[in-house]
C-alpha cells in the first residue's frame, strides 16, 4: 500500500464524522488545510470555524462549543496548538473536563525542512500530566482514522499526535483500535520494543534485523500515551525482562518516561529509550532527520543489543 | 420593565455586607474586585438575564461567565441570595472540602457556568457557546464579565476579534473598569486606555456607564440586547473596594481579607448606608 501522511488518515476520519454526527464541528487557526481540516470545511461549511491565527483563542473556543453540547476538534500544527494553547487546554478544557479534540498536524521531526520552530518534540511531556488528558499517537494513517474516530466516542479531552510525511501502512483495515490498548504487532520473549507514532514501523524492522541474528523482540503498538496500558507493559516486563521504547519526542517525559515509571515501580527490568536527546530539530530532509536524530531501526537494533548486555540471564547469550 | 431601582441598591448593601463576612470567614479573597462587581452582578441577576435558580440546568438560560475568576466572592453571594444554594453555605469559602473553590469551577455549584481564575480566557469560551448556539438555533445571551486589567491579556483581543468577525452579537462583555490592578493602578502597570476606542476599533458595540449606578447599569443592558449584527460591550467605570472607605481606591485590599476589627468598620459603614436608603425610600 502506497505512504500516506497520518494527517489523511485524520482528515478522513473528520469527515466520516461529520457524516454520522451532525454535533461535530471543527475549527482551525488558518492551518485547516496542512492540518486536513480543509476536507470536513468543505462539506461541512456552516460547522467549520476558523479564528484566525490565535492558538490560545482557538482552544477556548473550542472549550465553549464544548460547553454547549458540541464535539469540537481543534486542528492546527502540534507545536503551535499545545505550545501556545497549553493554559487553555489546562483550565478551560481539562479542568472543566470537556468533551474537546485537539489534533495537532506536524508532530516530530517531519515537518523537516521548516526547522526547529515549527518541530514538535514535547507534546507528551507537555500533555500527558494534565488531569483528564487522552494522549494519542497514531502510527500510519489507517490508525489514524480510527483514532479519530475512537477519539469522538472517547468521552473527554483527548490530543491526536499527526505527522506531516507519508509512512508506511503497517496495520490492516480489520485491525481493532482501542484508546488505552496497546496492539502486539510481533510476538518475540526476549526484549519489547514498545513505540508510537511512526517509531512503530521502525521498531518493526528493528525486531526483523534482530531476528537474523536469532534474537526475537516483542513489538507493541503503543498508540495511546495516556491512559497508558499498564497490563501490556507489565506483560512486556515480566515476559521479556528488557524494554526499549521508540518515539519521535524528546526523551524527557514522553512514551519512554511514561513506561518506565510503570515499569519501575511494578516490575522494574533494564531499558532503553529512543527519542530526541533533549535537543530541538532543525531543518533538512524528515528522512535526513531521522538518521541524524538516532531515530532509525538501526538505531533500535543498537539499543536493544546494548540492552541485552545489560539484562540479567540475557536470553540470546549463550551464557 | 425598569425594575425596583432602589430595591435593588438596598439589595447591593446587603450583598455587600454578606460577601465581606465571607471573606473575613475564609481569611483570605478579594474584597477589592468583588466589591466593584455588586451592582453589575445584581443588574444581572435581578433584571437582565433569563434564568431560573430551580433550574440550573435550564438549556435556554442566559449565561453569566465571569472570566475574572478572583470576583467569585461577589458571584456566590449573589448566587446564594438569588436562591441557588443555601446561603449558609457562603462560610465554606476556600475551606477544604468545598463546593466555592477560591476561583469559580464550573459545575461545582448551580450557577457557576465556567471555571475561570487564568485571566483572559472566558470571552474565548462566550464566543463558542454563541456559535454552537447559533447551528442550534438557540436565542440565549452570554455575559463574559472581565476586569480591566484582566484586559492586558492578549487572548481577550483574540477573542474579540472572533466575536466581531463572526457577528456574534448574543455576547455581550462587561468590563468591570475599577482602574486597580493588584500591583497598582492599571494605568502605571499597563494602560489600557482608551477603552470604548479599543472596543469599537474591533468592531464592537460600546456603551460606557457609572457601573454603581444600577439605573444605568440596567439600561446599559437593555441597550445592548438591541444591537444586532455585533458584539456589544458594557464598560463599567467602578471603584475597586466599592463601599467601604479604607478599600475604595486602595490596590492594597486586591487579594487580602479583612481583619475582624476591619470587618467590624466595614459592616458599619455599610448598615449607615442601609440606613441613608432606608430613609431616602420613606
Amino acid at each position: 500500500m502506497a505512504n500516506k501522511p497520518t494527517r489523511d488518515g485524520f482528515g478522513e476520519g473528520l469527515v466520516e464524522l461529520g457524516k454520522s454526527n451532525p454535533n461535530v464541528v471543527a475549527l482551525s487557526g488558518d492551518l485547516e488545510d496542512s492540518a486536513r481540516a480543509i476536507w470536513f470545511k468543505q462539506q461541512f461549511p456552516d460547522r467549520f470555524f476558523s479564528v484566525g491565527i490565535a492558538e490560545q483563542d482557538l482552544v477556548g473556543t473550542a472549550a465553549g462549543l464544548a460547553m454547549a453540547g458540541k464535539l469540537p476538534f481543534a486542528c492546527s500544527f502540534s507545536q503551535f496548538l499545545v505550545g501556545k494553547g497549553l493554559e487553555q487546554m489546562r483550565l478551560a478544557v481539562c479542568y472543566q473536563r470537556l468533551n474537546v479534540k485537539m489534533a495537532g498536524s506536524h508532530g516530530g521531526l517531519s515537518v523537516g525542512a521548516d526547522g526547529a520552530t515549527a518541530e514538535a518534540l514535547e507534546e507528551f511531556a507537555h500533555l500527558r500530566c494534565l488531569p483528564h488528558m487522552t494522549v494519542i499517537c497514531p502510527c500510519d494513517a489507517l490508525e489514524a482514522k480510527k483514532a479519530t474516530i475512537a477519539a469522538a466516542a472517547h468521552p473527554g479531552p483527548v490530543y491526536l499526535r499527526l505527522g506531516r510525511n507519508p509512512v508506511p501502512i503497517i496495520t490492516k483495515p480489520e485491525d481493532p483500535f482501542t484508546v488505552g490498548a496497546a496492539s502486539q504487532l510481533r510476538a518475540g520473549q526476549d526484549l519489547t520494543f514498545i513505540a508510537t507514532g511512526v517509531l512503530v514501523a521502525h521498531a518493526l524492522e528493528a525486531a526483523e534485523q534482530l531476528a537474523r541474528e536469532g534474537i526475537e523482540a516483542r513489538v507493541l503498538n503503543l498508540h495511546t500515551i495516556k491512559p497508558i496500558d499498564q497490563a501490556a507493559i507489565l506483560s512486556a516486563a515480566r515476559e521479556t525482562g528488557a524494554i526499549v521504547t521508540a518515539e519521535e519526542h524528546t526523551i524527557l517525559g514522553g512514551l519512554g518516561g511514561a513506561v518506565a515509571e510503570v515499569v519501575v515501580q511494578q516490575h522494574p527490568v533494564p531499558m532503553r529509550m529512543v527519542g530526541v536527546m533533549d535537543r530541538f530539530g532543525t531543518s533538512g530532509d524528515p528522512a535526513e532527520l531521522l538518521k541524524a536524530f538516532h531515530l532509525m531501526p538501526e538505531d533500535l537494533v543498537k539499543a536493544a543489543k546494548d540492552l541485552l548486555r545489560a539484562k540479567p540471564h540475557a536470553c540470546g547469550s549463550k551464557t | 420593565m425598569m425594575p425596583d431601582l432602589n430595591a435593588l441598591r438596598r439589595l447591593a448593601v446587603d450583598l455587600r455586607r454578606d460577601m465581606l463576612r465571607t471573606i473575613a470567614t475564609a481569611g483570605s479573597g478579594h474584597p477589592g474586585g468583588s466589591l466593584s462587581l455588586v451592582e453589575i452582578l445584581t443588574g444581572l441577576f435581578w433584571y437582565k438575564l433569563r434564568h431560573d435558580p430551580a433550574r440550573p440546568d435550564w438549556p435556554d438560560r442566559d449565561l453569566c461567565l465571569l472570566s475574572k475568576g478572583h470576583g467569585c466572592p461577589a458571584l456566590y453571594t449573589v448566587l446564594a441570595w438569588r436562591g441557588y444554594f443555601p446561603k449558609e453555605e457562603l462560610a465554606t469559602l476556600r475551606r477544604y472540602p468545598t463546593r466555592l473553590q477560591g476561583h469559580p469551577e464550573r459545575g461545582s455549584l448551580p450557577g457557576i457556568e465556567m471555571s475561570s481564575g487564568s485571566l483572559g480566557q472566558g470571552l474565548s469560551m462566550a464566543n463558542g457557546i454563541a456559535l454552537a448556539d447559533r447551528l442550534d438555533q438557540r436565542a440565549r445571551r452570554i455575559f463574559c464579565v472581565m476586569g480591566d486589567g484582566e484586559l492586558q491579556e492578549g487572548q481577550v483581543w483574540e477573542a474579540a476579534m472572533t466575536s466581531h468577525h463572526h457577528r456574534l452579537d448574543r455576547v455581550c462583555g462587561i468590563v468591570d473598569a475599577n482602574g486597580l490592578q493588584q500591583n497598582g493602578p492599571v494605568k502605571e502597570i499597563q494602560d489600557i486606555e482608551p477603552l470604548a476606542d479599543k472596543w469599537r476599533a474591533f468592531g464592537w458595540h460600546a456603551i460606557e456607564i457609572d457601573g454603581h449606578d444600577i439605573a444605568q447599569v440596567v439600561q446599559a443592558y437593555d441597550e445592548a440586547e438591541t444591537v444586532q449584527g455585533k458584539p456589544q460591550v458594557v464598560i463599567a467605570r467602578t471603584v475597586k473596594g466599592k463601599g467601604i472607605s479604607f478599600m475604595e481606591n486602595n490596590h492594597a485590599w486586591h487579594g487580602v481579607a479583612p481583619k475582624p476589627d476591619e470587618l467590624a468598620r466595614a459592616l458599619k459603614e455599610l448598615d449607615a448606608q442601609a440606613e441613608a436608603l432606608a430613609a431616602h425610600g420613606k
